[in-house]
């Protein structure tokens, strides 16, 4: 027996340290203790169907996927048709959104594969829950009320899936190269760093280490290298193009003369604008305000546009909080401006996390499938009663913004948007201040302050009551859609409070 | 037995497409209606149909409604155009002289 000149003689106790154990080199009982193997480098496995065995992936299991793809995501439907393949039933399944592509996994529900969703529904997958074919109730979320439930453990994920644009072999994953580059990666923060196993897709394996990379090999167990993972002219469009309808124009100004009259159109000033016709004719409008006036804000959050992007290049504003990057102008932006920013769902929403960029807001614009004269707002069904929205960041935006305006035409065909009560109601009354439509703009009587500030200044300015009965002179009182009792929808604050109920319809 | 056949509006949103079908004799009025607002319209937009009808003395006849939409004030330009068309058409198959 050779004795090791390098024996140390360590003490069986030590202050300050629990358990003492003396070091051996290349001993593995210690990293064997650690949840996870911090030193693995094999991490490529060869198949979906090869990382989910991996993952231990059983019947009732929650599988959480992320929506950068979009309309472009071939992820979701490849890795349903694989669990599918292996047997695997009553799956939970926890996307952050889904888009009409993702019809194809109805076919699962049909089957017995996939139980319900938590998260998001959207168009024919929300069509089939409203007719019952869900065995148990969708339960939906914000973007920000998603992570608080995986934060919280109330929606515990066991395998998360990440549709990666490009990653290496630890897997790093990065968003804004690669085939099927979305940019920010933004929704897939909470999934990696809560799931307790990890799986990243990607169709761009690239040597390591891939940069730059938002999600880390610290949270990534296996990566599957495949063919394809998305449809490039689907993930994002070309330049979004400003509306011409001249009704929508005449919102969008409006928005921009609220805003203006506001007091908050100073330096400093934030907001948040989707990339709906409306929301992103508001912010041209709002943009050529700020040009005249000199002002220079801080920041814009949420999905961003080549609009946030040109409007950052003018100096208009100083930073862009991206979680979803909408255009070929946003990714490329992302990908080389330290100013344009991508940011997690947590950081964006998260009421459970220690401040979020929400509260910083000024002024979000958001749409509505209808408000009523309680300025309640419903964005999850359609005036027919059946569901085809999910919330997406729209009851955090209006939480956290000092001013939330919601745009609406006073009808669409002949239903009337402004109601006196909403079929569903996502966002409350008591966080929405203005609603602009084409034909008056009402406020919340709840903000006198804003009251004050917008009269006389030449705003067409209307109760909302008036509102109401002005869209109803035209289209007449619509009747409530028939519904069964059976529930097939949940609505949750993001609080974690349950704000609504949809049923069937029958 | 002869029909006239006489046809208005679009199918853009907010419109309609009507297309009157009146037989020269015959009983009764079909509505063949197809609306995005049938759900919360339904009611309003038959009366409004059969409206029309009763104003310009049409007892028998089919229309078939394409709605997109329409407003009422729409809905019943539309079907009155369809039907002033169709009543001052020559019958289906004729030749024009």
């Amino acid at each position: 027996m050779t004795l090791d000149k390098n024996v140390r003689v360590i003490p069986d106790t030590l202050p300050g340290i629990k358990n003492v154990r003396s070091f051996q080199a290349g001993a593995t009982s210690s990293l064997a203790e650690m949840p996870r193997t911090p030193k693995r480098c094999g991490k490529i496995v060869s198949t979906v169907r090869e990382a989910l065995h991996r993952a231990g992936i059983r019947d009732g299991m929650t599988l959480s996927f992320h929506h950068h793809l979009r309309n472009g995501d071939l992820v979701v439907n490849m890795v349903l048709d694989i669990v599918a393949e292996m047997g695997i039933r009553d799956i939970t399944l926890a996307p952050s959104a889904l888009f009409p592509v993702h019809e194809a996994l109805l076919r699962h529900v049909k089957n017995g594969v996939i139980r319900t969703i938590q998260g998001s529904v959207n168009g024919p997958v929300g069509q089939a829950a409203s007719h019952g074919e869900f065995v148990a109730p969708v339960v939906l979320r914000s973007h920000g009320g998603r992570v608080r439930a995986i934060q919280t453990g109330d929606l515990h994920v066991d395998i998360a899936i990440l549709a990666a644009p490009s990653a290496d072999q630890m897997g790093n994953v990065s968003g804004v190269i690669g085939p099927s580059a979305c940019g920010s990666l933004g929704y897939a923060f909470t999934d990696a760093q809560y799931a307790d196993t990890v799986i990243a897709i990607t169709d761009n394996l690239l040597p390591y280490p891939v940069t730059p990379f938002s999600l880390l090999q610290t949270e990534v167990d296996w990566v599957v290298p495949v063919e394809k993972i998305g449809v490039p002219e689907k993930i994002v469009s070309g330049t979004l193009k400003i509306t011409q309808d001249p009704m929508r124009l005449l919102i969008a100004e409006q928005v921009a003369r609220v805003v203006e009259e506001s007091g908050l159109l100073i330096d400093g000033f934030s907001m948040q604008a989707g990339a709906g016709g409306i929301s992103l004719a508001a912010s041209a409008c709002i943009r050529e305000s700020m040009k005249k006036r000199g002002v220079r804000g801080s920041f814009i959050s949420g999905g961003i546009t080549g609009q946030s992007v040109d409007m950052l290049k003018e100096g208009l504003f100083r930073t862009l909080l991206d979680v979803q990057s909408f255009d070929l102008e946003a990714v490329a932006s992302l990908a080389c401006n330290p100013n344009h920013v991508e940011m997690s769902a947590s950081f964006y929403a998260n009421t459970a996390a220690k401040g979020c960029v929400v509260d910083m807001l000024d002024v979000a614009v958001l749409g509505a499938t209808q408000v009523d004269t309680d300025f309640n707002v419903n964005v999850n069904t359609e005036s027919d009663g059946v569901l085809l929205h999910g919330i997406g960041g729209h009851m955090d935006t209006a939480a956290g913004a000092k001013i939330t305006v919601i745009v609406t035409p006073l009808f669409r065909g002949r239903m009337p948007m402004v109601v006196d009560q909403v079929i569903t109601r996502t966002t409350p009354g008591n966080t929405v201040d203005v609603v602009v439509t084409e034909r008056g703009i009402a406020v919340n009587p709840g903000r006198k302050d804003l009251l004050d500030n917008l009269r006389g200044k030449g705003l067409p300015l209307m109760d909302i009551h008036d509102l109401k009965k002005m869209a109803e002179n035209m289209t007449g009182v619509p009747s409530m859609p028939p519904f069964g009792e059976r529930i097939i929808g949940i609505v949750e604050y993001r609080d974690g409070s349950i704000i609504d109920v949809i049923r069937q319809r029958v | 037995m002869t029909n006239k056949v006489g046809q208005a509006g679009t199918l853009e949103s907010c419109d309609a497409l009507v297309i009157a079908t009146i037989p020269s004799e015959g009983e009764g009025i079909e509505i063949q209606l197809d609306s995005p607002s049938l759900v919360s319209f339904e009611k309003e937009m038959r009366d409004a149909i059969t409206g029309v009808l009763q104003e310009l003395n049409v007892m028998c006849g089919v229309l078939k409604v394409q709605d997109r939409g329409a407003l009422d004030c729409t809905l019943r330009a539309r079907v009155e155009t369809a039907v002033r068309r169709a009543l001052a058409a020559l019958p289906e198959g004729s030749e024009r002289p």
